[in-house]
């Protein structure tokens, strides 16, 4: 990330998930979107840390507040829109592109992230696996397998924690009495590294030194990426209840967006014009998502059978064909 | 054509595979120097390499996840669970993520790979190393769920499983690994999952089973021969997927039908094939259908287990009272 154009395009994807997040906020409100878990405050953390991996040969296994690397990885907007309209066609990842299905259960996908790592090694493809969690999958025991396992096979893989300071309602403070999170690693045997998660350029150094650590075929690294969830946990949360307000001005203050933007404009205050017409673009763009989306077939009942097996049993074979005589 | 044990014919299976294919990995707690706790894998690394043969860490999740995340990568992992007690420590990899990612990613990542573990009781094993929790997992909808009974089903299973483009829980009888000996083909072969097997031919009643519980459903069928009661024996060899239209035959010939299964009664599988049978064949029934299984406690300390598992007797008198019924 050395040039303004990258800079600018980096922006550009943290200004559409922030964007986004206001979207879906407000379709979820008059019923058009299910829960999902909005970006806000985290941009940089996220985008600076996709922005190390080579989509044309490393791979992502999400969690699912990461909603800007999916993108910069190939994964289509309106596939994350479908499937938090509850289709699960949006579930569908096209071919090509390198991630794991969005992971609702927490930790679960870093133990699943080591075994991708090391058969994509055992295969000599050179790839890198970057697997994203939060600061509450740390206290999960799928975490400390996870690490164990990977320093031991020496798995190229990236583990990108975003300890945003919230598992929804439960601080920081109350998930471990370490100091850092990012200390546990040596325990395992590998390199833990904290980041300032607000700031887009060291969270992608971080992430670029920690992948090329991992192509080198040194093996894991921990970055504990330190930024704020400025927003809700999900839509369904009222961080009222727990948060101070004073700390919500402290972590606006210092988001990752204007950052940038205040970077990019002293660099070059013709930069101005070109940010100032990605709102319009990005506009534009989450409309022809959202159309996108709601074209195609829409759900139907065979959905519910469809790709439980590469090939249905019997049993469930008779299930489908019932439900579609009407006869279930 | 050799005789084997079953723990013998499940090795046979591991070393076509891992000779067969570059993507076979087998792994799992002590599958290398020791060859496992009950030589399932002895001299696999010896002959293929600690990168295809590997000693994992002690964490049944991560065995189960990095499995996961091996076969997304394009290799074929069969991971060893030492025995399936210990599988709930890695219970939501198994019913929550690998049995439903190909469901959650529309068929992107499928995730082929096979699970073994010993299981079952009557070995006096120490505490929770015996329950049969096969249940649990042929309600995971997306996982396919094996039970040989043979060392040539086990082999032929066993291969089956391997090549299957699903996740497979293969579950091998502790009691039957040495126990069982049979002829086994020394060429590779595969046995077809949803395919029952009859493991005697009879006419009066028929015993359903699958896995230990078969020898324990043949050595009842002795005892009921002895008595001129001609009892059918059905080995399932699998219950995910289930051959519905096999067994709604068998039991519709006999009009009498025992399950037999070690886990306990409430909830266990044989719950599934009385309801089954219920459906599909009840207007042919003489008798209602009898269920033997161990009670609804905890599998216990090895000094009392010959009292908690189904008993030869048990299955005996489960067959008359359906004959008794007018």
């Amino acid at each position: 990330m050395v040039s303004d154009e990258d800079v600018l395009a980096a922006l550009r994807l943290m200004k559409l998930s922030r964007a986004f997040d206001s979207k879906g906020a407000s379709l979820q409100r008059q019923g058009k979107f299910g829960t999902f878990s909005q970006v806000g405050g985290q941009e940089a953390s996220v985008v600076g840390s996709a922005w190390a991996l080579d989509p044309a040969r490393d791979w992502i296994v999400p969690q699912y507040r990461e909603l800007p690397a999916l993108l910069r990885h190939g994964y289509p907007l309106a596939h994350f829109i479908r499937y938090f309209q509850g289709n699960p066609a949006g579930g569908a990842i096209p071919d090509g592109v390198r991630m794991m299905p969005i992971q609702i259960s927490i930790a679960a996908q870093l133990p699943q992230a080591v075994g991708l790592a090391w058969g994509l090694r055992l295969q000599r493809q050179d790839a890198v696996v970057l697997v994203y969690f939060g600061d509450g999958a740390s206290s999960e025991g799928d975490f400390h397998e996870a690490c164990n396992l990977a320093g031991l096979v020496r798995a190229p893989v990236v583990f990108f924690l975003q300890n945003n300071g919230w598992a929804i309602s439960t601080p920081r403070r109350k998930q471990s009495a370490g100091a850092t999170l990012a200390e546990r690693a040596s325990a395992y045997g590998f390199p833990g590294e904290q980041v300032n998660g607000n700031d887009l350029f060291a969270v992608y150094a971080a992430t670029a030194k920690a992948v090329a650590r991992a192509r080198a075929g040194e093996g894991p690294t921990l970055i504990e990426s330190l930024t704020h969830r400025v927003g809700p946990h999900n839509t369904a949360d009222d961080p009222t209840r727990y948060v101070d307000p004073a700390d919500v001005e402290r972590w606006r203050a210092a988001d990752p967006i204007a950052r940038v933007e205040r970077y990019l404009c002293e660099r070059d205050p013709a930069h101005r014009a070109r940010i100032d017409a990605f709102e319009p673009e990005i506009a534009d763009e989450i409309e022809r998502a959202l159309v996108d989306a709601s074209s195609g077939a829409g759900v139907h009942a065979g959905q519910v059978y469809e790709h439980v097996y590469a090939d249905p049993p019997a049993r469930l074979r008779r299930q489908r064909d019932a439900h579609a005589r009407g006869d279930r | 054509m050799a005789e084997m044990t079953m723990v013998q014919a499940i090795r046979a299976a591991l070393d076509e595979a891992l000779a067969d294919d570059p993507r076979v990995m087998v792994f799992g707690e002590d599958v290398g120097a020791l060859g496992g706790v009950f030589r399932a894998t002895d001299g696999l690394l010896a002959k293929y390499g600690e990168s295809r043969v590997v000693d994992m860490p002690l964490a049944e999740a991560s065995i189960v996840g990095a499995a996961l995340g091996l076969a997304v990568s394009g290799m074929r992992p069969v991971a060893e669970i030492q025995f399936l007690g210990f599988a709930h420590q890695a219970f939501h990899q198994v019913g929550q993520q690998v049995a439903r990612m190909r469901f959650r990613s529309q068929g992107r990542c499928a995730v082929p790979l096979v699970l073994r573990a010993a299981f079952g009781g009557g070995v006096r094993t120490p505490e929770l190393h015996s329950d049969a929790f096969e249940a649990f997992y042929a309600h995971s909808p997306g996982l396919k769920v094996v039970m040989p009974a043979t060392a040539y089903d086990a082999k032929g299973l066993l291969a089956a499983a391997i090549d299957d483009p699903d996740p497979v829980l293969f579950c091998e009888p502790l009691r039957g690994y040495r126990l069982v000996k049979d002829d086994v083909p020394d060429e590779p072969y595969r046995v077809p999952f949803g395919a029952l097997r009859v493991a005697r031919d009879g006419s009066d009643v028929t015993l359903v089973a699958w896995s230990a519980a078969v020898q324990l459903a043949e050595r009842a069928a002795d005892a009921l021969a002895a008595d001129g009661i001609s009892a059918e024996v059905i080995d399932l060899r699998t219950l995910v997927p289930l051959d519905v239209d096999g067994l709604s035959r068998a039991v519709a010939r006999t009009g009498r039908c025992v399950v037999v299964h070690e886990a306990p009664l409430t909830g266990g599988f044989g719950a599934e094939i009385v309801a089954t049978l219920v459906e599909s064949v009840f207007y042919d029934l003489h008798a209602p259908i009898q269920r033997v299984a161990s009670p609804d406690a905890p599998y216990p300390l090895a000094g009392v287990e010959e009292f908690y598992l189904p008993s030869v007797d048990d299955v005996v008198r489960a067959a008359r009272r359906t004959l008794a019924a007018a």
